[in-house]
């Protein structure tokens, strides 16, 4: 048998002009997880699309145990051995465990054979792997670290010998982080080979056995894990020395600018998801609220801006009340100084049909100078958006570009100049480097300091650990729609990573 | 995960696509006419040569393009809204209730350039509280607007047929429709302008100053749509909701003011034949204009400058057809439906089906006029 399990030679793979993938060479070694890291655009999901058969390339050959591979579908991939878990999950959310794995494997008419063929199948994965997972829970019963689990257990009961992961931690805790490690680990004792697609430099140091960095369709390192730094790492994924950490001096915190007190929020199926929260947030400082994905922190943060009706609190902005019960105007909020960069910008945040220049008066487009009674004055927002292109740097600089055609973090940019420039008082930003380059994450983090440094509130809601411990004055923990704790930001990630797993609050309960 | 597509230059994706849809649909339906053993070909001069051969086939041409203009802008202002008004054919049905009763009211008193006016703001008016109630029901309560709109068009041809049958119909008479109007409820006719470029045109051709009135609605509605605020508004609100609302546009009132400005044009569709050619108002006088309406929306893209020229295609076909059921004993009246329908098919459903093949093909001869452009769970 062959050393590699898998072995590319030559990729390519263009979009029209774009070239995604160009001559990408990568050996990965079985029984070893190799870790793939690259910025957004990369080429890192061209290429294991390819891999797993989404995609064609152009040019190039795949091996894999040395054998070269015709991978025109999915199923060749499957039947190869390959499987994939991939960052949204494909399950069907009421059926069982069992029922999902055996999805698209069902055999024959009748489901009690292979029903029970996969649960014997299941306990054995479960003994050698560790993935334990009651086979009989519908998924939308389970928590997302054990969906994922169902996924993994999914590629294996179709004997996977070689699993790809697209960005699996987004989603997890901390300690369900660990936990899928360690499983991972398992895989790779019992002789599976692991790719792992991310972005976060910490979980290759953690995990990987190997990393291969991407940058811009090409493949420009390969480096053994052990001898690498993280500074080495995101030089190779930039092009340039990035400044990881975010300097910033003392916070001097004012007047309580933002004040919520008792704050409840239900969503439209009735499930309460902010409960009874209270906070406030003074003139020159930045409070981050932590928390797993789906713990309220979404919600918190329409209320706040007038987006979503709250069903009891009052939140107080300069000391006047913002109307909750009723229908409350977001764009009123705006008037009195509270701007809003939502967590999702692609439908949310900014229409992507739109020109650059379309978007940057989003919100603001009732303001005069962007009117001349009732048509829209086109010439003054060409050159108010060509204003903040030229202050945030925003590439390319073309107001009349399709805002579509725009990276991640250009977005972001350009949603951040729209609501920074119009100089607010209380600043609220969801996820602000979700899907954001290393490049533009430096540059949003100076901004979000400078916006504390000129004395504005600003409430930051990340999934992040890393983002919210390092640009936070204080820290709030979010777990079942609850404030669970608040912490400075020398809080420890493992202190952070408890609450955000509930354990705190479960114990304060007994 | 995003499925990167090849961007086309515009010449390509408004002229060259549409052209080669229509020209498969002419194909298959070329494919027809031989099947029940005609010349395609020999058809194919007949449909041209009777819409654009004589200065009364231009005329007639463009006096059915006036109703599809009208027709295709109501439901292309919906479309930017992200609302799929299926029913101009009610709205302008209904409103021909409210030309026909200016005109009974004034014809014997004031001139048509008083009456004209008055008219325009009565069918505008009626359409578009035809087209309010299903509105506020979408706005307020969430009811589908296309099965309100439908229900609507049959709620319309039937208070239409109590209207003329039981109220409007002239003490003695047979027929259901109005009584004639005298000359101040009849529209000048523009064949003196298509006389200008030598053209013959017999007085009896029902070309009529409407015709102008929709091209200046055409570019009033492009105006509205790409130049005001509030076209600003219906545009976020029609590609992204959540955005609208995270702009603080709120969702009742532009749903509610598209839906008046889409029923206000379709109403007024029905000036063209009752003010203008039937100089009444007869039975079914909109006969399926608003749903052609549809194709011509999507054919041209929900854009003025598509919509005019695919109103005048569609016109062709009305009065080419009819030279060739008129010509060509074998093709019925329900053959030339049937080439209609294929036109809307191609042109309109399946204006995507040869998109990739030809982006393809740009792709590999020229990939630097190709951008990319990833597509990130947004409707174009």
């Amino acid at each position: 048998m062959a050393e590699n399990a898998i072995e590319l030679i030559g990729i390519n793979k263009s979009f029209g002009a774009v070239r995604a993938n160009r001559d990408i060479a990568l050996e990965i070694p079985r029984g070893t997880i190799h870790g793939i890291i690259g910025e957004n655009g990369a080429g890192k999901s061209t290429l294991m699309s390819i891999l797993y058969g989404f995609y064609q390339a152009d040019s190039g050959e795949i091996r894999v145990n040395g054998k070269t591979a015709a991978i025109k579908t999915p199923n060749d991939a499957i039947a190869a051995g390959i499987g994939m878990v991939h960052q949204h999950f494909m399950l069907v959310e009421n059926f069982s465990v069992l029922e999902n794995v055996i999805l698209g494997a069902e055999g024959e008419a009748l489901l009690t054979k292979s029903i029970a063929k996969a649960r014997s199948e299941l306990r054995r994965l479960e003994k050698e792997y560790g993935l334990e997972v009651d086979p009989d829970a519908l998924i939308e019963e389970l928590p997302v670290g054990l969906q994922q689990r169902v996924e993994i257990l999914k590629a294996l009961y179709r004997g996977a010998e070689i699993l790809i992961l697209d960005e699996p931690t987004g989603v997890l805790t901390p300690a369900e982080a660990d936990h899928l490690f360690r499983i991972l680990e398992q895989l790779k004792e019992q002789g599976k080979t692991v790719v792992l697609i991310t972005h976060k430099l910490r979980e290759i140091m953690a995990i990987t056995d190997n990393v291969s960095v991407m940058r811009q369709g090409t493949m420009v390192a390969t480096r053994k894990t052990s001898e690498t730094t993280v500074e080495e790492l995101a030089e190779l994924m930039v092009g340039r020395r990035v400044l990881l950490r975010v300097e910033k001096g003392e916070a001097q915190p004012g007047a309580v600018k933002l004040a919520v007190k008792n704050l409840t929020v239900r969503d439209s199926r009735g499930v309460t998801m902010v409960d009874d929260v209270s906070f406030d947030i003074r003139a020159g400082e930045i409070v981050g609220i932590a928390g797993v994905a789906g713990n309220g922190q979404s919600e918190l943060m329409e209320a706040v801006s007038g987006i979503r009706k709250a069903v009891s609190g009052t939140v107080m902005l300069d000391g006047k009340p913002i109307d909750l019960t009723g229908q409350a105007d977001p764009g009123e909020l705006r008037d009195r100084g509270l701007a809003h960069v939502p967590e999702d910008r692609h439908h949310v945040g900014l229409v992507l049909a739109f020109d650059e220049s379309e978007n940057s008066i989003l919100g603001y487009h009732d303001k005069p100078q962007y009117l001349k009674g009732p048509f829209l004055n086109l010439e003054a927002i060409q050159k108010d958006a060509q204003e903040k292109i030229e202050k945030y740097d925003i590439r390319p600089a073309n107001p009349r570009l399709k805002t579509a055609n725009f990276s991640g973090g250009n977005q972001q940019k350009i949603v951040l100049a729209r609501e920074i420039e119009q100089d607010p008082g209380v600043l609220i930003v969801g996820q602000p480097t979700r899907g954001v380059d290393v490049g533009a994450i430096e540059f949003i983090h100076k901004r979000l300091i400078a916006m504390r440094d000129q004395g504005k509130a600003v409430l930051l809601i990340s999934v992040e650990l890393d983002e919210i411990r390092s640009l936070s004055d204080r820290i709030l923990v979010m777990f079942a729609g609850r404030v669970v704790g608040e912490r400075g930001p020398e809080a420890t990630e493992g202190e952070l990573g408890l609450l955000m797993a509930g354990v705190e609050h479960k114990e304060a309960a007994e | 995960m995003s499925t990167p597509y090849a961007k086309l230059p515009a010449w390509a994706d408004y002229g060259l696509i549409p052209l080669v849809n229509l020209l498969v649909a002419f194909a298959v339906a070329g494919l027809v006419v031989l099947l029940v053993g005609e010349n395609p070909l020999r058809a194919a001069v007949i449909l041209v040569e009777g819409a654009f051969g004589s200065g009364q086939g231009i005329a007639y041409t463009l006096f059915y393009a006036t109703n599809f203009i009208f027709t295709g802008l109501a439901v292309a202002v919906a479309f930017h809204c992200g609302l799929f008004n299926i029913g101009g054919e009610g709205q302008a049905y209904i409103a021909g209730l409210g030309v026909g009763l200016v005109a009974l009211a004034f014809d014997s008193v004031l001139p048509w350039w008083l009456t004209f006016p008055l008219a325009i703001l009565a069918s505008a008016l009626v359409g578009a509280l035809w087209a309010l109630i299903p509105a506020y029901l979408q706005a307020k309560r969430g009811s589908h607007i296309v099965i309100t709109t439908i229900m609507f068009n049959f709620i319309a041809a039937s208070v239409m047929v109590y209207m003329l049958v039981n109220v409007l119909k002239p003490v003695g008479s047979m027929a259901p429709q109005t009584r004639q109007f005298l000359e101040g409820g009849q529209l000048p006719k523009l064949g003196w302008l298509l006389a200008e470029f030598g053209l013959k045109v017999r007085p009896s051709a029902p070309l009529n100053i409407s015709f102008l009135l929709a091209l200046v609605m055409a570019f009033l509605v492009w105006v509205l749509i790409w130049r005001t605020k509030l076209g600003y508004e219906i545009r976020t609100m029609g590609f992204s909701p959540k955005a609208a609302r995270y702009a603080g546009i709120s969702e009742v009132r532009i749903i509610i003011v598209t839906m008046l400005i889409s029923g206000a044009l379709a109403g007024m569709m029905a000036l063209n034949p009752i003010m203008g050619d039937q100089h009444n108002v007869p039975l079914d006088f909109v006969s399926g204009a608003g749903f052609v309406g549809i194709a011509v929306a999507l054919m041209g893209r929900s854009h003025p400058a598509g919509i005019v020229p695919a109103a005048i295609l569609f016109g062709m076909l009305y009065q080419g057809g009819a030279e060739l059921a008129f010509e060509m004993p074998n093709i019925s009246r329900d053959m030339i439906v049937i080439i209609q329908g294929l036109v809307i098919l191609f042109a309109g459903a399946l204006e995507n089906m040869f998109r990739p093949t030809i982006q393809g093909i740009f792709a590999s001869f020229s990939p630097r006029s190709v951008g990319i452009s990833a597509t990130k769970g947004e409707r174009a």
